[in-house]
């Protein structure tokens, strides 16, 4: 159980895929101008990691030690894949969803947070409880960075700032401020242990 | 439009727009979760710069070499098997030969993949064009990106650790701004690198425009 | 929808003529796999053996770090309530390492262990003598603790030697402002967290193992076998 829980913790806040692992800062500066945008792309993107993190597992138990070199083209052609089936999946059972959620899936899909998430979940030996509890936090910790980000950003529109500042090099330095808070939470569990 | 293939004046300008007026990192900002997350010193910017220029001209000469023989339908996911193929090589040789350099990086070498720029360039140029372009396109690209990746690298060491390429530059009167190492350096210092280079464009723009107005 | 076709048709080359049908694409997508295949394994068959030995090489050096006197090493892998002699990697199996001396007599163990620290989990190796029932070395394996301040777990010579000559019962203690007995450590000033998750780990790895080492039957330590542990 405590392990469960520094897992989740660890990649919702400690060690935010965003803000400190730099993952899936494409549609953090893409996507992250509205506040509504932004949270339903972090609620496809906690959906499109769970799925991964299934896929993940499965070919960790049962492709994978047979062929370790086939790791990273596994990885890519099953998820993008298994989303792609899942959209439509959805499509058909859910429309109302799909309109939610639907635009967003293949952007996510070849977002290197997907992808560093199955990496991860490999590398640091997790089962499949682990790696689903690793995928809510990871993809949690991305729709928290996304939903801040954007009300940053919504506020700075209105704020008097120099043109020259304006877009990108602001957006870097605002997501550096927020990664420095984000700092704030590190040494959460070891402080007790 | 030139038919550009046998033109060594348009090769050299493809090859060159890449390091400084198309450069990915600095106007394009293409490809930023591997520039972020590794550069705190030169040497891992070096290796990171070194393991995607090697997949981007690999990937973009054989894409050049056989873009007719590619289905349009499929094209996507034949350039992602391709780059992904090469980031495999490089995953293992650099573990092979430089296992210190591999341990550092860790899993950010198999997501240059999902490097946008890597599969910008095929889908925008390589698919599109000659073999000797596409070559000098992802020449100029990758050199761009490598060197904005050791300059990303060396300002965070130096600012962070004080010392350069692992060497140490002021002594031990020097107090390490080591926030520069850590996430938010990554973010604080590109976002000022990006500052710099509006700044130096504007100041450019307005110098001409008073020059035009003073003639 | 028309634009993609106008585009299509106008690509020069050998597609222009050849429709695209489904198994066209299987086709292209089959020999690219294929390629791709051919070249990953034989990237892989080549570079295996430089990457283990690397490997080999990098847990040597850990080994004969923590393990003062070794020159050779032996994974112990833990079956059926004993201490076996185990080849290759340990693949999820709880195991330690035994370090010999040059001549073949035993020199002591190296245990790894791991556990949270200040920003991310720790792995650490630490060498235990069962006999005088002390740590005699510790080594970090990976860590991600902030540069500077969380690294002098490592980087800090003085706190590494602390854990030469180091009594582990009841438990390893951190304390402030030098250590009396021979039980405690002096923390790192601005790194409390970091070195006092080094001692959480040892302790916790350490009361794990502590009745292994001692079981009847684990004792005395297993001979070292050379020919089952020569790499290529």
């Amino acid at each position: 159980m405590g392990e469960l829980s520094w897992i989740f913790v660890s990649a919702l806040l400690v060690n935010n895929f965003t803000l400190s692992y730099f993952l899936g800062l494409c549609p953090f500066f893409g996507v992250s101008g509205r506040l509504v945008t932004a949270f339903r792309l972090g609620l496809a993107n906690i959906f499109v990691m769970v799925i991964t993190s299934l896929c993940a597992s499965f070919l960790n138990a049962f492709v994978l030690p047979y062929a370790p070199y086939l790791r990273l083209i596994s990885f890519i052609v099953v998820i993008a894949s298994t989303v792609q089936f899942v959209e439509m999946v959805i499509k058909k059972v859910s429309p109302g969803l799909f309109r939610a959620l639907g635009i967003f899936l293949p952007l996510i899909t070849t977002n290197c947070a997907i992808l560093a998430l199955a990496l991860f979940q490999t590398s640091r030996g997790y089962g499949l409880l682990q790696g689903l509890v690793f995928a809510l936090g990871a993809g949690g910790g991305l729709t928290l960075a996304l939903v801040l980000m954007a009300g940053l950003r919504e506020e700075a529109e209105l704020s008097d700032i120099p043109s020259v500042i304006r877009g990108t090099a602001m957006n870097l330095i605002i997501a550096g401020i927020l990664s420095l808070a984000f700092m704030g939470f590190a040494g959460l569990f070891s402080g007790n242990a | 439009m030139s038919s550009g293939g046998h033109d060594p004046g348009r090769a050299y300008e493809e090859l060159v727009k890449g390091l400084w007026r198309e450069n990915p990192v600095f106007v394009q900002v293409l490809g930023m979760c591997p520039m972020l997350a590794v550069t705190n010193t030169a040497v891992n910017g070096l290796a990171m710069g070194a393991a995607s220029f090697f997949v981007l001209v690999c990937s973009s000469v054989l894409i050049s070499s056989f873009k007719s023989w590619i289905p349009k339908p499929v094209r996507i996911s034949t350039y992602i098997i391709v780059i992904a193929t090469f980031v495999t090589v490089a995953d293992l040789s650099l573990q092979a030969l430089a296992p210190t350099v591999h341990r550092e990086l860790g899993a950010f070498i198999s997501l240059i993949v999902v490097n946008c720029l890597i599969l910008g360039r095929q889908e925008a140029f390589a698919s599109k064009q000659p073999v000797k372009l596409a070559l000098a396109d992802a020449l100029g690209m990758g050199g761009g990106f490598a060197i904005a990746l050791v300059m990303l690298g060396g300002a965070r060491e130096v600012l962070g650790a004080g010392s350069l390429f692992g060497v140490s530059l002021f002594g031990d009167q020097f107090e390490p701004w080591v926030v520069m190492l850590l996430p938010p350096g990554g973010f604080l210092m590109l976002g000022l690198l990006l500052l710099a280079f509006a700044s130096i464009k504007e100041a450019r723009v307005k110098l001409a425009e008073r020059t035009r107005k003073a003639a | 929808m028309s634009g993609d076709l106008v585009q299509l048709e106008g690509r020069k080359g050998a597609s222009a003529g050849v429709p695209d049908n489904t198994a066209r694409l299987v086709l292209t997508l089959t020999v690219a796999g294929l390629l791709s295949g051919i070249a990953i394994v034989s990237a892989y068959e080549i570079t295996r053996p430089m990457i283990a030995a690397n490997q080999a090489r990098a847990l040597e050096r850990a080994v004969f770090e923590v393990v003062p006197g070794a020159e050779r090493l032996q994974r112990l892998a833990w079956r059926d309530g004993a201490l076996v002699p185990a080849v290759g990697d340990a693949a999820g199996e709880p195991s330690i390492y035994g370090g010999y001396a040059a001549d073949g007599s035993f020199a002591g163990y190296a245990i790894p262990g791991e556990g949270a620290g200040y920003q991310d989990t720790i792995k650490l190796l630490y060498g235990f003598d069962a006999e005088r029932r002390r740590v005699v070395g510790m080594y970090i394996l990976e860590s991600r603790e902030t540069p500077g301040l969380g690294d002098r777990i490592y980087k800090d010579l003085d706190f590494v030697a602390a854990f030469r000559d180091l009594v582990v019962e009841p438990e390893i203690e951190l304390v402030s402002g030098g250590g009396a007995a021979d039980n405690q450590v002096d923390g790192i000033t601005g790194a409390t967290i970091s070195s006092k998750a080094v001692v959480s780990i040892i302790n916790a790895t350490n009361s794990l193992w502590r009745e292994r080492l001692f079981a009847p039957g684990a004792e005395p330590p297993p001979p070292a076998e050379p020919a089952t542990e020569e790499k290529p």
